[in-house]
């Protein structure tokens, strides 16, 4: 906040006994336990629902693993950059957070471009969700992943603009926090699906 | 499809008597409050102290004010329902026809839970938490007027549907395959859906707020297990808040899909399982009374702790109980659905879990009678809630054992007897428990006392009424009589279903004293000033500040070491210090945000209810901008300055020295 003007009505930096940060950080962590049970709830839907294909494809027939390593490995080594990017955040280095949090923004692209590329498919070939309670279920569980990682990167590139247009502000790092903790929350999600819908599903 | 997607004026039901009569009475009335509010010039006082505010206390009324409001909206549907019933036996169909009758059953049951008990008992939290923990306001102030301006667009979502379209048909719970697109094809569901999901994600966030605040936000010395005994039970609602309401989420957003993009969730074709719907449903739904009663009974602690002028008896036990009810709650769902026909061990399971929860209801209820014991019990109308519940609650506790016995549930399943048992823990547990919170804290919040003699007048109508009302109800169920029946045909029902119109009516006659009580008070409010801030001899927190609080709660943040922090203060003569300086004091600023996000969000509620995609893409857009605005706006916080603080301070210990 240390562009704010100095009026002595306003709050400004140097109170640091009002600082929310650490409130913001655990606030979101709570936040994400709320998150994770969303995930729990589509994960038991589909638990229940995975072999019910009403005489369509089952997960053996659509799953290409190949393809999804290669986007497995997209998410999880943009967790990696992201832990880069939050080092450099740390140590107050602006170019150094804004090139590791591009890094990231791309493999996250990539691994949402693929997923698009996936449901695509899948759907030409006659596959929708609308073909049988298993494909609901698929397209809800991995596509609820799917809108989190969007979320997550409109919230970064708004934050690389943050960086961009005023530099590191007094809430610049904890909003990294928060975004760090959501990122690689996303990762162990995607790793429960990739194990319980691609690695299960394709035996 | 036009630009106004399904939405036309076939919607408006202006061929229906008794809804074209109820809006005239609702546009009369805004008219007539707009009036006033202009006429006193209150616009701008409503605006800038109170739809913008952040003060915890603050949006605490308003979630009540709503509440009070949603409970009128909930009891005519009540009262209609009971009149339908009486008036529709022998075969005569009665005023009102199956299809606004299911309406009505279904408006009842949604309003009551989510619209009615649960902002009663957040707004109780709201008021009562952060100063019983001696904090000057919770971790997230902003949030927190988001979160209640969420639940208000719900409401205002469902309200909407009794003059546009419908409301869903389908009983509170939707159970799909009956709320799925093919027998469900109106909107009504989908008002369902977006009012519950609306105003469930301002839970949720009020849950995460709450949680930080607690855990983060203590005055200096109180641990964990010196915390006020309403803060802890407030705090194990948050808990199952947070860990419930993603499920009821995530179980919409199915139902959604299902409806809106032909999913086979819960649908009989396409391998779809609607019995996964009723398992998620209730396994936000059985924790949900749970999040309704817990604070209630952490309201009574306090009432039967103060009013005996004796510790709370067992407050270490009160907490582990709560704690076990807490966690009990979440393995008990499936004894809503034993005939769904699991096999015997499994229902046994259910059911014995069930059974084990009331052990710690029993452990608080001993605690209650412990802490009268020897007591000099002071009968105020709190305590007369009180009183009146823990009567009715044990009932409606054995009759939940009761149905806990699976055989035993196969013949009472979906009968009367289970509206009775339900209606017998909620309205004797939870509402009375708020109403006697509603009393009891009423001073603080508004700073004069209300009218005893109304108050105990409206106890005792709805302690008859209740009775009067809901025990013919068991005799019905055992007489064979289902749930959502619109007429009936047997001779050997009508008598008990007279009654229970009888006892309706005495409810009424409760609830207008209530408002009585209300006109009286703020008609009288300056005879019946509270100036000492502590009419109760009260033993926790709040009640060292003054009646309304200040805004920023504590001058200086206390410091505490004992449960009863307040008494124990008094007793070392710590409380009503003057000080001879005071500091700066940090408070946020109020916004208009929260009401604006909080419209965008419910302008893309109702579009998406009548699947008008272009304005619920805007509707999404605007909130989704001005919450990215909101996160920039750098001007959000400010110091109330030491004179000005000084000077408050000053008015209210003299005000405790005058008495």
């Amino acid at each position: 906040m240390s562009t704010t003007h100095l009026n002595t009505h306003d709050a400004h930096d140097e109170h640091h006994d009002h600082d929310p940060a650490p409130h913001n950080v655990f606030g979101f962590w709570l936040y994400l336990m709320t998150d994770c049970l969303l995930f729990a709830s589509v994960f038991a839907t589909y638990a229940v629902l995975f072999m019910n294909t009403a005489g369509g494809v089952s997960g053996k027939d659509i799953f290409e693993l190949d393809f999804v390593a290669y986007e497995t490995a997209a998410l999880l080594v943009s967790s990696i950059t992201y832990g880069f990017a939050m080092i450099c955040a740390h140590n107050k280095n602006k170019s150094g957070t804004l090139s590791w949090l591009l890094v990231t923004f791309i493999l996250g692209g990539i691994f949402i471009a693929m997923e698009i590329y996936e449901f695509h498919h899948l759907i030409v070939n006659g596959n929708g969700p609308q073909t049988s309670a298993f494909l609901s279920a698929f397209f809800a569980l991995v596509g609820t992943h799917g809108l989190h990682v969007t979320a997550g990167l409109i919230w970064m590139a708004i934050l690389m603009i943050e960086l961009v247009v005023s530099g590191f502000g007094s809430r610049t790092v904890t909003r990294l926090s928060c975004l760090s903790l959501f990122w690689h929350f996303l990762d162990v999600v995607w790793i429960c699906v990739f194990t319980v819908v691609y690695l299960m599903g394709a035996i | 499809m036009s630009i106004l997607g399904k939405l036309s004026l076939d919607a408006i039901p202006y061929h229906e008597p008794i809804l074209v009569g109820t809006f005239s009475a609702v546009v009369v009335g805004a008219l007539a409050l707009a009036y006033l509010l202009i006429k006193y010039n209150l616009l701008g006082v409503l605006w800038r102290d109170w739809i913008t505010s952040i003060d915890h206390k603050r949006l605490g009324v308003m979630y009540i004010v709503l509440a009070l409001v949603m409970l009128l909206r909930g009891f005519s549907d009540a009262i209609m329902m009971r009149l339908q019933l009486a008036l529709a036996t022998n075969g005569d169909p009665g005023y009102l026809p199956p299809h606004h009758y299911d309406q009505v059953f279904t408006a009842h049951g949604v309003i009551m839970i989510i619209f009615m008990a649960m902002p009663f008992m957040i707004g109780l939290m709201n008021i009562v938490v952060p100063l019983q923990i001696g904090a000057r306001d919770v971790a997230f102030p902003f949030l927190n007027n988001l979160s209640f301006w969420l639940t208000a667009g719900g409401a205002i979502l469902i309200n909407i549907s009794l003059f546009v379209g419908e409301f869903a048909k389908t009983g509170w719970v939707a159970y799909p395959p009956l709320a799925g697109l093919q027998f469900s094809p109106d909107v009504g569901v989908d008002y369902y859906i977006w009012a519950l999901q609306i105003s469930g994600i301002g839970t949720t966030l009020t849950a995460v707020n709450f949680l930080a605040t607690v855990f983060k936000m203590r005055a200096p010395g109180m641990k964990l297990m010196d915390m006020p005994i309403f803060t802890w039970t407030c705090t194990w609602a948050n808990i199952l808040i947070a860990a419930s309401f993603p499920i009821l989420t995530a179980v919409l957003a199915m139902l959604t899909l299902d409806r809106y993009l032909d999913f086979h969730f819960f649908t009989n074709d396409g391998g779809g399982n609607s019995m996964m719907y009723i398992n998620l449903f209730w396994a936000w739904g059985h924790p949900e009374v749970y999040i309704l009663v817990l604070p209630a009974f952490g309201i009574f602690s306090e009432i039967v702790s103060t009013f005996t002028g004796k510790r709370l008896f067992g407050y270490k036990s009160m907490v582990w109980a709560t704690a076990s009810i807490s966690i009990l709650g979440f393995i008990v769902w499936l004894h809503h659905f034993f005939t769904m026909g699991s096999s015997a061990n499994v229902n046994a399971f259910f059911g014995v879990m069930t059974m084990v929860i009331a052990v710690p209801t029993g452990v608080k209820l001993f605690n209650w009678l412990f802490t009268m014991y020897r007591g000099r019990l002071r009968v105020t109308v709190p305590v007369l809630w009180t009183l009146g519940f823990m009567v009715t609650f044990t009932i409606g506790g054995m009759t939940g054992v009761l149905l806990a016995v699976p055989g035993a549930d196969y013949v009472l399943h979906n009968s009367l007897f289970l509206i009775a048992h339900f209606h017998n823990t909620i309205i004797g547990g939870a509402v009375f428990g708020y109403l006697a919170g509603f009393a009891f804290w009423f001073p603080k919040a508004m700073g004069f006392h209300l009218n005893v003699k109304l108050g105990k007048a409206a106890f005792w109508c709805w302690l008859v009424g209740f009775f009067m009302a809901f025990m013919p109800l068991y005799v019905l169920g055992f007489l064979g009589m289902t749930r959502r029946l619109n007429h009936t045909n047997n001779p050997d029902w009508n008598i008990w279903l007279y009654i229970a119109l009888v006892g309706a009516f005495i409810i009424m006659a409760g609830i207008i004293c209530q408002l009585l009580q209300l006109y009286v008070g703020f008609r009288d409010r300056k005879d019946n000033l509270d100036t000492t801030g502590d009419p109760w001899n009260g033993h926790t927190l709040e009640w060292s500040t003054s009646s309304p609080p200040q805004y920023y709660n504590f001058a200086k943040i206390p410091t505490v070491s004992d449960i009863d922090a307040f008494t124990d203060m008094k007793e070392k003569g710590e409380a009503y210090v003057r000080h001879e300086s005071y500091e700066a004091i940090h408070m946020p600023k109020n916004t208009a945000a929260g009401i604006l996000i909080s419209g965008c969000i419910t302008v893309m509620g109702f579009a998406l209810i009548w699947h008008i995609w272009w304005l619920a893409a805007l509707g999404l857009f605007s909130a989704f901008v001005s919450l990215v605005v909101r996160a920039y706006t750098k001007d959000v916080d400010y110091y109330v300055q030491p004179d000005e603080v000084a000077r408050i301070e000053k008015a209210h210990l003299d005000s405790v020295a005058k008495g």
